[in-house]
């Protein structure tokens, strides 16, 4: 009874510093070139006007984490405002010289190198503060990697609530299948954050996510 | 030439998260393969991938991990056993194959099966 009580007790004040509380987090997740930016872009382009951040070919483009506040996306009758929250991809290993192979000096790719194992770090201690976090995963790619297994489980430790974007749906190499059957536990969508399809189910999907 | 060390699960159970990391990290610098019983938690994954982001430098570029579960079968025997063996273990059942980047480049993995591809270029000296 006692016990009850204070559960109950606990609920709601846990219910109030989570209405109280500004904004919500959502936050970009998910391995090195994956395609967060460019989502992260495409959904700051659309409502809110501005870019999140620069975009490249090359791996570890982004090094810090970045955040745009009061992101306002409808969907229907639906609407949601949240932060948005951009992350280093995370990874477990960085060769300057890869970066040298793209076309970087050797200082750049030394610093490059330095810098992102900074920013990986950081997308790690930032897991905590996620109220909800979209993995951004290339469907091009095998998805059984340990990153994804680690990034996935962090997330469930936390219960924090998840919905896999599987990015590039636009090229040919891209596998949705796949992606669904290595994660069947959570929800799974298609798109192309660089040329905008299937965005408008995606954003559907985001409030029904964060709701 | 190639070493693989062995590492069973009750050399670490006793160790906390950052003493297991650091252990398994120290066999990983001296260009190991490690083999270990069980697998780590997610926070020690985590944790690992600091720690690794840490010592990168010239030399060490980073690991590559991969870790396999035991096929979940729900006969009762089997329930009962996972039970038991969640109560003391918290299901850190399986393997994990994890060794520096300069020697492991990739690691994939068929549902049983983990191919390791290597390098022939050490990056030693
Ligand atoms: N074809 C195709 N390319 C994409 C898509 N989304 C991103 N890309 C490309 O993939 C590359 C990486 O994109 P980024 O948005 O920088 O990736 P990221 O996940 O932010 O990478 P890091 O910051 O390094 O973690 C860039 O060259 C993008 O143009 C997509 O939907 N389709
Ligand atoms: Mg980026």
């Amino acid at each position: 009874m006692f016990k009850s009580l204070k559960d109950f007790l606990n609920k709601i004040f846990l219910f109030n510093i989570f209405k109280g509380r500004s904004n919500l987090k959502l936050g970009l997740y998910g391995p090195p070139n994956s395609g967060k930016t460019t989502l992260a872009n495409r959904i700051c382009q659309d409502w809110l006007g501005e870019e999140m951040g620069t975009t490249s070919k090359v791996p570890h483009e982004t090094r810090n984490v970045q955040e745009k506040e009061k992101i306002n996306v409808k969907s229907g009758r639906k609407e949601m405002t949240f932060n948005l929250v951009d992350t280093p991809g995370i990874a477990t290993k960085i060769d300057y010289e890869d970066f040298i192979k793209a076309g970087l000096k050797k200082k750049e790719a030394q610093e490059r190198a330095k810098e992102a194992t900074k920013g990986i770090i950081e997308s790690i201690k930032w897991l905590d503060s996620m109220d909800a976090v979209i993995i951004v995963l290339d469907s091009t790619i095998d998805p059984y990697s340990q990153v994804n297994i680690t990034i996935v489980g962090n997330l469930a430790a936390r219960d924090i609530p998840v919905l896999i974007a599987a990015n590039k749906s636009d090229l040919k190499k891209s596998d949705l299948k796949k992606i669904e059957a290595a994660f069947p536990q959570y929800g799974v969508i298609g798109v192309s954050a660089e040329y905008g399809d299937n965005i408008e189910d995606f954003y559907d999907e985001l409030i029904k996510l964060m709701k | 030439m190639l070493t693989l060390q062995y590492v069973p699960m009750d050399e670490i159970i006793q160790l906390d998260s950052d003493r297991k990391v650091t252990k398994l990290l120290k066999i990983i610098k001296q260009d190991k393969i490690v083999m270990l019983e069980g697998r780590l938690s997610n926070k020690e994954e985590g944790m690992l991938i600091e720690r690794t982001m840490e010592e990168i430098d010239k030399k060490f570029k980073g690991i590559e991990i991969a870790s396999l579960e035991p096929n979940v079968r729900k006969d009762i025997g089997s329930a009962l056993r996972d039970g038991i063996f969640k109560l003391f273990f918290g299901d850190r059942r399986g393997i994990t194959i994890m060794g520096p980047a300069n020697i492991i480049k990739e690691i994939k993995r068929d549902p049983n099966k983990l191919q390791l591809y290597t390098s022939n270029r050490r990056g030693r000296k």
